[in-house]
């Protein structure tokens, strides 16, 4: 099961975070600042699964972005690493340019999010069917 | 949208109100509406399983869903669900598999591919299902090979997502049962991720090699080179991963260099979590496995030293018990004991070294109690180094404590010392409360040396632990009961009692021991005040020995309770004067040891016949023992006639009793005891010991009956016992009669083995005033049996398993082994070891049990091996429902309105009522069936309480209007109501 979600830049700001299991407002920064510091002292050739407490850190890189997953141990670690990808795709194909959009349309990334993980399940992977609801929305704006 | 926001955030109280709108959604054209509503009711399923019920046939419907999306939702649920229980939905299976298969094969749009691999994750997922399904299911399993085998060789592009998929393949292929050439296929995959140069294959290699070594170690044996590559690895989470894998193939052999690896790697790092994790197993495979005594010893200062005190609690008190119990061997304790206080002695010659405070406790308590092993020692030297710690600034006060009592255990070893005098001096005006207490009872003891020696005798640990459960409470009632003014209290009070007793004992030796020598009644005699304050000492006053302690003065309360219907008084008291002048230990022993110690000869009589019809239903042991069967099937009516057989018997008994010896003496309330209650079960002893506690005006009579030496009184009693039992709680259900005949071979069964063999403390009997389950067969073979019974105590729910041996030759090395689980604890650890168990014998072992996490029912599983020719093992599992871990709260209804008030978690739910049902119906039902205790009844409203162990309330309030019974549950832990609510549901049902 996939406990959070993060999107951090280069610098350990972080730009997005969903937590799929209750934690309190001030151990988030904690956390989130401390999975950070794991995930930036990492070497390009180590491997992108990080034990950490009593989960594990999944992250891939896309240029001054990171995403880390932080999953239990029922959770098949490739997988999510894919999903990751899976995800960028999504978000690619959305905004056709990811990095400086995703900075001032959140709400649309949290959108896409939402539909693809639910309650710290991986529920929809279908790309179209990621962006229907969301075309939906844009339509209705325009209109 | 708002279904996306009811799969979010929702609470629990509105679920009933949403719930209909959703299931009309399940019908909606669009699939994404459809879709949504089920993700929604999984988020229900996960929030409050118990009100999304009656729709489980919905769910199936999903299943069967023509979309794609909506049938893919609908699996979370079923994983869910399956994770719980998995024979449930055996039946499913066929429809997992076709479903894979198609989605394998490519039948599903191309939209749903990725990077052309056709829904990677829902075939994860359905994998992950199939491998829960077939887990020990060779039928189901069958089912699921041939697209096993599919899914294989389908997943062969070289993608990070196949890698994935193939990942998982390979677990499920390892969980379900066997075959041979999936698995082949399955190693050559694994091979393959093991040495591909990519990490994060090789990692997931690495996880999918520990998984699958733990079924077959032969295959990390084809990998060697690879794993000590890996072990050298630069980067430090595959080394960790390497270390899990080692952990796991660990045996007598290569131990010593895997826990050199694993030290290296805990010395390295720096988090917190992964030293507490790795030392905890770097102390188990050193208990298991230890090659020898020097090892050991350097090997647990290791962990002490880099595990510091972050460690866990258990490694250092497993570490003093096993050196306290030693083994078989008398040697080798001694040997292992001696290399012990050697090695820290010379860590503690250098000066100002900085060690953890949990390994200096450990210091101390090994100096303290083993120091004499050394014979050309001097223990001044010993305590002088101990001086100085005391002195260290970073010695915190609660290791000075411990640092104290190995002082003053040496201190009564030898004439007098100047380190000791400076010591108390020096303390004596300390301002840390606590030392300057400790620094006087020293000073005292000093005083008075032979009283000293007394309380510390040597090499004492080992009985301390058990007489701290056992003896110094019956000398005082005993007293008590000779007195006849002993009134029993209700529970709650007697374990403050208790309570504030223990705490007298355990800081205030002499004070104790100066009354006791005042009253000159049996506690100087009794070595417990020292054993107790020895025995906290030692436990560091954890709460598990606190619970064990008043689980067994219970039994030893009752015990004389029972004892009180002997014929004869002087007796009695006989027998207290007679154990004051015996020497200490073999009181201790005798205690300790009471059922084998009951001589065979006293037993034949009694016996034989029991043994005969044994012999003739000689199926079981258990079932066997007929006596007591035939007295359930003769029911209430000829239970007087048994009554005076019974007396006859105790008569008996005690002639016997008076030729046989003081120890036999100290046997006395544990012979008659079984004698009687096979009998008298009905009528005496479940209820009234019950009885004894929640209503006290009741019992001082039945303890007056007790004392006095009319037996005729004590049979009105059990007739006023018997009109009692109209008031009892929930027991009446749990002694209903169809318990009974199961029941009692459980107390003579033992009893039969005790003269044969000597047992270890098997005490049913005392157990047996408790409300229990029958004894059900857990498992079995050709020469063992397992048993098990759930006995629910006040304080505790307790799990007592029989082990027979049914082969003609003993059994050596029996191990029982629980599995660990999330929702249960199990004190003190999980595993019970019978070194030997004689032919056609019985040993027992009880456990206590503890929900951990709250659930409606759970399986706790384990298994037993034995050695016999060849290794044996066997499995076995045991439900626990939520049911058995509540208990009844006796509250006012006042207490039950503030309460109420301050406890935020609820759940309301209405029951339709039969015509003739009415609240108070219903409430006892309740009352009977989950052991809830009713507080009040107004009018058309009634209320209840009741406590999960150890102590979470949970109040209930109940109101009928219009044949609908609305329960209304409140408690502080949130999940409880819900599952409590489950189960009056169930119960309601049921009635």
């Amino acid at each position: 099961m996939i406990k959070f979600f993060l999107m951090v830049n280069k610098q350990g700001q972080t730009r997005l975070s969903r937590y799929y299991e209750h934690v309190e407002i001030p151990k988030r920064t904690m956390l989130e600042a401390e999975v950070i510091k794991n995930c930036l002292s990492r070497s390009k050739e180590q491997c992108s699964f990080i034990e950490y407490k009593d989960f594990k850190l999944v992250y891939r890189q896309y240029a001054a972005l990171f995403i880390v997953v932080g999953i239990n141990e029922t959770e098949n670690e490739m997988a999510v690493y894919e999903l990751i990808h899976n995800f960028v795709e999504v978000l690619d194909r959305y905004f056709s340019r990811v990095k400086c959009f995703i900075m001032f349309n959140l709400d649309r990334v949290h959108i896409i999010l939402d539909e693809m993980v639910l309650n710290g399940c991986i529920v929809e992977t279908n790309k179209n069917r990621i962006l229907a609801p969301l075309l939906v929305l844009d339509k209705m704006a325009e209109s | 949208m708002a279904l996306t926001v009811v799969s979010q955030i929702f609470p629990r109280e509105m679920i009933p109100a949403v719930l209909p709108l959703i299931e009309d959604k399940l019908q909606h054209s669009k699939e994404i509406i459809r879709r949504k509503a089920v993700q929604a009711l999984y988020k229900f399923y996960l929030i409050a399983p118990n009100q999304v019920q009656h729709i489980h046939d919905k769910f199936r419907k999903a299943l069967c869903d023509r979309d794609v999306g909506v049938m893919a939702a609908s699996l979370h649920i079923y994983l869910q669900m399956v994770k719980e229980n998995a024979s449930g939905y055996k039946d499913l299976t066929e429809s997992f598999v076709t479903i894979l298969k198609q989605v394998v094969g490519g039948k599903l749009p191309i939209d749903f591919n990725y990077h052309s691999v056709p829904a990677p994750w829902l075939q994860i997922q359905l994998l992950r299902i199939l491998g829960l399904l077939g887990k020990d299911d060779p039928r189901t399993s069958e089912l699921m090979y041939e697209v096993l085998d599919e899914s294989l060789r389908r997943a062969e592009i070289n993608h990070n997502i196949t890698y994935a998929i193939l990942f998982e393949c390979v677990q499920t292929i390892y969980t379900i049962c066997p075959k041979s050439d999936l698995l082949e296929k399955a190693a050559k995959c694994i091979g393959k991720f093991v040495l591909s140069p990519k990490i994060n294959l090789k990692y997931l290699g690495l996880k999918a090699l520990t998984y699958v070594v733990q079924q077959d170690p032969n295959l990390a044996l084809q990998h060697q080179m690879t794993i000590i590559e890996c072990l050298d690895h630069p980067d430090p989470i595959i080394k960790r991963e390497t270390l899990e894998l080692l952990y796991r193939i660990t045996n007598g052999q290569n131990i010593t260099i895997i826990v050199q690896k694993m030290l290296d790697y805990v010395r390295q790092s720096k988090e917190e979590y992964t030293i507490i994790n790795l030392t905890g197993k770097i102390a188990e495979l050193a208990e298991k496995y230890a090659p020898d005594n020097e090892w050991f010893i350097q090997t647990m200062n290791a962990v002490f030293l880099v595990g510091g005190d972050v460690m866990h609690p258990d490694i250092p008190n497993n570490f003093l018990r096993l050196l306290a119990e030693g083994f078989d061997d008398e040697k080798e304790d001694g040997q292992l004991r001696l290399y012990a206080v050697q090695s820290y002695l010379s860590l503690l010659e250098g000066e100002d070294t900085f060690y953890p405070q949990k390994f200096i406790q450990v210091m101390s308590w090994v100096l303290g109690e083993y120091f004499y092993l050394i014979n050309d020692g001097d223990p001044e030297i010993i305590i002088t180094k101990l001086y100085r710690l005391l002195k260290q600034t970073f010695v915190t006060s609660e290791t000075k404590a411990w640092i104290m009592s190995a002082i003053t255990k040496m201190a009564s070893r030898i004439p007098c010392s100047k380190t000791v005098d400076k010591l108390i001096q020096e303390f004596s005006t300390s301002l840390d409360t606590c030392m300057r207490q400790y620094a006087f009872e020293l000073k005292h003891l000093c005083e008075n040396k032979e009283l000293m020696k007394n309380l510390l005798p040597l090499d004492a640990s080992c009985e301390t632990v058990v007489d701290a459960s056992l003896s110094f409470l019956d000398g005082y009632v005993a007293e008590g009961l000779s007195c006849g003014a002993a009134p029993y209290k209700p529970h709650h009070q007697r374990q403050e009692e208790k309570l504030s007793q223990e705490k007298a004992l355990n800081f205030e030796p002499y004070g104790l021991s100066f009354t006791s020598s005042m009253s000159s009644s049996g506690f100087t005699g009794r070595q417990s005040p020292a054993g107790l304050s020895l025995g906290s000492d030692m436990s560091g006053n954890s709460a598990e020995i606190g619970q064990k302690d008043c689980l067994k003065l219970d039994g030893v309360r009752k015990l004389w309770g029972k004892e009180g219907y002997l014929p004869k008084k002087e007796n009695k008291t006989g027998k207290e004067d007679k154990t004051q002048p015996a020497p200490e230990d073999s009181i201790l022993v005798g205690h300790v040891d009471d059922p084998p110690l009951i001589q065979p000869e006293q037993q034949v009589v009694s016996l034989s016949e029991e043994e005969k019809e044994k012999q003739q239903l000689a199926s079981t042991l258990f079932v066997g023992l007929g006596t007591s069967s035939t007295v359930s099937l003769m029911g209430k009516a000829d239970t007087m006639t048994q009554k005076f057989k019974r007396k006859s018997k105790i008569n008996e008994t005690h002639t016997r009793e008076e030729a046989s010896s003081i120890q036999n003496f100290a046997t006395l309330p544990f012979s008659p005891f079984p004698d009687i209650t096979p009998n008298d079960k009905e009528n005496f002893q479940g209820n009234e010991h019950l009885e004894l506690r929640k209503v006290s005006l009741n019992s001082s009579e039945v303890l007056e009956a007790s004392v006095s030496l009319d037996r005729s009184q004590s049979l009105t009693e059990a007739g006023l016992d018997e009109k009692l039992s109209d008031y009892r709680l929930s027991t009446s259900s749990l002694f209903a009669d169809s318990n009974i005949e199961v029941l009692q071979p459980s107390q003579s069964a033992p009893k039969t083995v005790a003269n044969k063999v000597s047992l270890s403390l098997c005490l049913p009997e005392e157990l047996a005033d408790h409300p229990h389950s029958e004894i059900v067969e857990l498992c079995s073979s050709d020469v063992l049996t397992v048993y098990s019974c759930k006995v629910w105590t006040d304080d505790c729910s307790l799990l007592v398993l029989f082990v027979a041996n049914k082969s003609p030759s003993p059994l050596k090395t029996v191990n029982l082994v629980f599995e660990s689980t999330e929702h249960f604890k199990i004190f003190e650890n999980l595993s019970c070891h019978f070194p030997v168990i004689e032919a056609q014998s019985i040993e027992s072992c009880r456990k206590s049990v503890q929900l951990e996490k709250i659930c409606t029912t759970g399986i706790l599983s384990g298994f037993v091996s034995y050695h016999l020719d060849m290794d044996t093992h066997l499995e076995f599992s045991l439900i626990f429902s939520l049911s058995d871990f509540i208990r009844p709260m006796e509250i006012t209804t006042e207490d039950f309105g503030k309460l109420w008030l301050s406890f935020s978690n609820d759940v309301k739910q209405n029951f339709k009522m039969s015509p003739q049902e009415s609240l108070l119906i219903a409430l006892n039902t309740l009352k009977q069936k989950l052991k809830l205790h009713i507080v009040e009844i107004i009018g058309n409203e009634g209320l209840a309480a009741c406590r999960l162990l150890p102590s979470v309330p949970c109040l209930l309030h109940c109101r009928t209007h219009a044949r609908t019974l609305s329960l209304w549950l409140r408690s502080s832990c949130s999940a409880l109501p819900d599952s409590l609510l489950y189960q009056c549901q169930k119960v309601m049902e049921e009635s």
